[in-house]
């Protein structure tokens, strides 16, 4: 890895190109990394399984077999899940940052963290729900409402005043916030049990059931989202410059807002409030892309596919019998590489 | 020494005031504003100090605070119970309002607060390491708790040097790197940690102005009253840093003295604020922000920013206290419904901000 600030670019024709060129070349060694995470995903766990069984659960499925039944209905979906929840969250962080200019901003901000967690603590809390799918289904519900109501208060779909949509993101998110406790606090002990263990963010237990729902969302938020990257990059230069170029403002901001409430979402109805992920992802491929967003795009989500799966492979070993959430060790695991980055890096600055 | 009218560059209204060698320019609304608010608070304090198990007039309030009460019971009631109550609130929420106007300040951040630096991640650590891994009693959670935030709030600021320069931008990543896994540390505590600690410590991390003494209130007291005054001195040069480092250096501010200061006595206020009542939400990032769309002033709204926190977190008590139901509504949690709600308000009815 050699210079990335985002000043060299400017040197002229050639290393232009072969920054490009480079820059393509650690892309693909980010998806082949991916793709060497995917079978140890399938094979990694509190019950180790073969490559070979591994292989053969796939090729000639034994419905009578335990380990054949292990891969399938488990390890598959949800090593599939963790890449669709990574690329997600990474994409959308990195959409918020561009949107907000603003390096504190995570797809949280836009209330759907915040949404989804009191809508499951109210269905733990009254309604008894216990399993992962109909948390989805809640979570989706409370991401939805809550990012209708910044979607509104922040005037979204008539422009874009930064500083306007982070304080209605922070307002409502800490109002829900602080009801989701209150819940908490005035109820039985044994549903804050339940919640505490969906609040840090886990993939255990999660089926084609979630991941099918889950996956769709995601695709159609991504879809989205790289149709913006040449409108995000124009709405880089400020409003009026942007407009000059030929984008329209309000149509960017509208779209952007709904790419992140759906990619962050279906994210966050699925593993729970992970936000790790959002926040630092869009840091780290802007260490190596630099600002422009045809690029920062596509190396979020690769990196934050590669790695939520790599921490939720660990998290899933390091600590025998139980499993530690991927929510938790994404972040025990990239923070201090994050902070070793932005010390050793020059900052390219939003 | 005389008073004058004066008119500032853009149009706004304010006096001078001419000492013998200095003089001095105040814009009335910023003034007058921080005044209203102070008084509101002082007035909620007040009502505050009447409802509980034993109702008192206001009067009789006033009468006991200034030494001429009846003595008796309601006496020993407002002055070691309520009184203690209502000070640690007015003080905890004057502390975190000054905090985080100067974090918004040095990040030039919105979102800027206490937090970016890790304070208050690091204090929660220490407090929920302390609840779950050792079992300490409420004074040495506290302790823990504000161990936690400057080992934290020093950390972040050492690493975020580089050649001597801090920079407001790597300072903000460097806060969330290390907050980021300092979040994930108290997940595991509470995830792990056994289901009657993980309660604790969930009531903990939600505030509380619960069975304050006067042990609680002197030290965020004496905190306020010297370090306030001392924000308000650095607020010109901070004012100046937000226009960016270079161009205050030419302005003549020595840029990274006056953020190391200002950094410092922050956390320190944030510190014993957390101390004295836990981690309150919210506060340090409304407080700031609505005094700027009420008070338009041109500066740093250090005195403004304390009136607001002050007034938030006494109308938060006064509302906890007074609920009709049963339910229980922590002062943490309180400030985020009130601050929160107030804040929304505030955006539906402006239309520029």
């Amino acid at each position: 890895m050699t210079t990335h600030s985002s000043t060299t670019v400017s040197a002229g024709q050639l290393p232009a190109r072969r920054q490009a060129r480079r820059r393509l070349a650690g892309l693909v060694a980010f998806a082949l990394l991916l793709a060497l995470l995917i079978p140890l995903s399938v094979v990694v766990g509190s019950r180790p399984i073969g490559f070979e069984a591994a292989w053969r659960a796939i090729s000639a499925f034994d419905p009578a077999n335990s380990e054949h039944l292990l891969v399938v209905h488990l390890r598959i979906p949800r090593t599939l899940l963790a890449i669709v929840v990574g690329a997600g969250l990474g994409v959308a962080g990195a959409i918020m940052q561009a949107l907000t200019r603003n390096p504190l901003a995570d797809p949280g901000l836009f209330g759907v963290n915040a949404g989804a967690a009191a809508a499951v603590a109210a269905a733990i809390a009254y309604l008894g729900t216990a399993n992962v799918t109909a948390y989805m289904g809640f979570g989706l519900l409370g991401a939805g409402l809550a990012g209708a109501a910044i979607y509104a208060l922040g005037d979204l779909g008539r422009g874009a005043n930064p500083v306007r949509v982070v304080l209605a993101g922070a307002a409502i998110s800490v109002v829900l916030l602080s009801l989701t406790q209150i819940i908490l606090i005035n109820s039985d002990e044994r549903i804050f049990d339940q919640y505490r263990h969906w609040t840090v963010g886990s993939l255990q237990g999660r089926g084609f059931e979630v991941m099918g729902p889950v996956s769709l969302l995601t695709a159609l938020g991504l879809g989205i989202a790289l149709l913006l990257a040449r409108p995000l990059d124009a709405l880089a230069l400020g409003q009026d410059l942007s407009r000059a170029l030929g984008t329209n403002p309000a149509r960017v901001w509208s779209l952007a807002a709904i790419a992140v409430i759906v990619l962050a979402g279906a994210a966050t109805a699925a593993a729970g409030p992970i936000g790790f992920i959002g926040l630092t992802a869009p840091h780290l491929a802007r260490f190596i892309t630099g600002p422009s967003h045809r690029w920062l795009l596509p190396y979020a989500m690769i990196v934050s596919a590669a790695l939520m799966l790599a921490a939720d492979i660990l998290g899933r070993v390091i600590a025998p019998p139980g499993e530690i959430g991927v929510g938790i060790m994404v972040a025990l695991m990239g923070g201090p590489f994050f902070v070793a980055m932005v010390r050793r890096r020059r900052i390219a600055q939003l | 020494m005389s008073f004058q009218r004066r008119i500032g560059p853009d149009g706004v209204p304010g006096f001078v005031w001419h000492g013998r060698r200095l003089s001095l320019a105040l814009d009335w609304r910023p003034l007058l504003v921080t005044l209203a608010l102070l008084l509101a608070a002082a007035a909620i304090a007040v009502l505050a100090m009447t409802i509980g198990r034993i109702p008192l007039a206001p009067a009789d309030v006033l009468a006991i605070v200034f030494g001429q009460g009846p003595g008796g019971s309601a006496e020993q009631v407002v002055r070691n119970v309520r009184l203690p109550r209502v000070l640690t609130g007015f003080c905890v929420g004057a502390a975190l309002g000054v905090s985080g106007a100067v974090f918004q300040s040095v990040s030039r951040n919105a979102l800027g607060s206490p937090d970016i630096i890790g304070f208050t991640t690091g204090a929660a650590a220490g407090a929920l390491a302390q609840i779950v891994l050792f079992g300490g009693g409420p004074t040495a959670v506290a302790v823990s708790a504000v161990l936690g935030g400057v080992v934290t709030a020093v950390l972040v600021y050492a690493l975020s040097v580089k050649g001597g320069v801090s920079g407001g931008y790597r300072l903000v990543l460097t806060g969330i790197g290390v907050g980021a896994g300092l979040t994930a540390f108290n997940g595991l505590m509470l995830v792990k940690g056994d289901l009657d600690d993980a309660v604790a410590a969930n009531l903990w991390l939600a505030g509380s102005l619960n069975a304050r003494t006067w042990l609680h209130v002197l030290p965020v007291a004496i905190g306020c009253v010297v370090l306030i005054p001392m924000v308000a001195l650095l607020a010109r040069p901070l004012s100046m840093m937000e226009m960016g480092d270079e161009l205050a250096r030419q302005l003549g501010v020595h840029v990274e003295r006056t953020r190391l200061v200002a950094i410092f006595l922050a956390v320190l206020l944030a510190s014993l604020a957390t101390g004295s009542a836990g981690p309150i939400a919210f506060v340090a990032l409304a407080a700031p922000q609505l005094v700027r769309r009420l008070a338009r002033s041109r500066t740093l709204p250090v005195l403004s920013s304390a009136a607001m926190g002050a007034g938030l977190l006494v109308v938060a008590d006064l509302i906890s206290q007074a609920m009709p139901f049963r339910i229980v509504v922590p002062i943490g949690r309180m400030t985020g419904l009130v601050g929160g709600i107030y804040l929304i308000w505030l955006l539906t009815r402006a239309r520029r901000l």
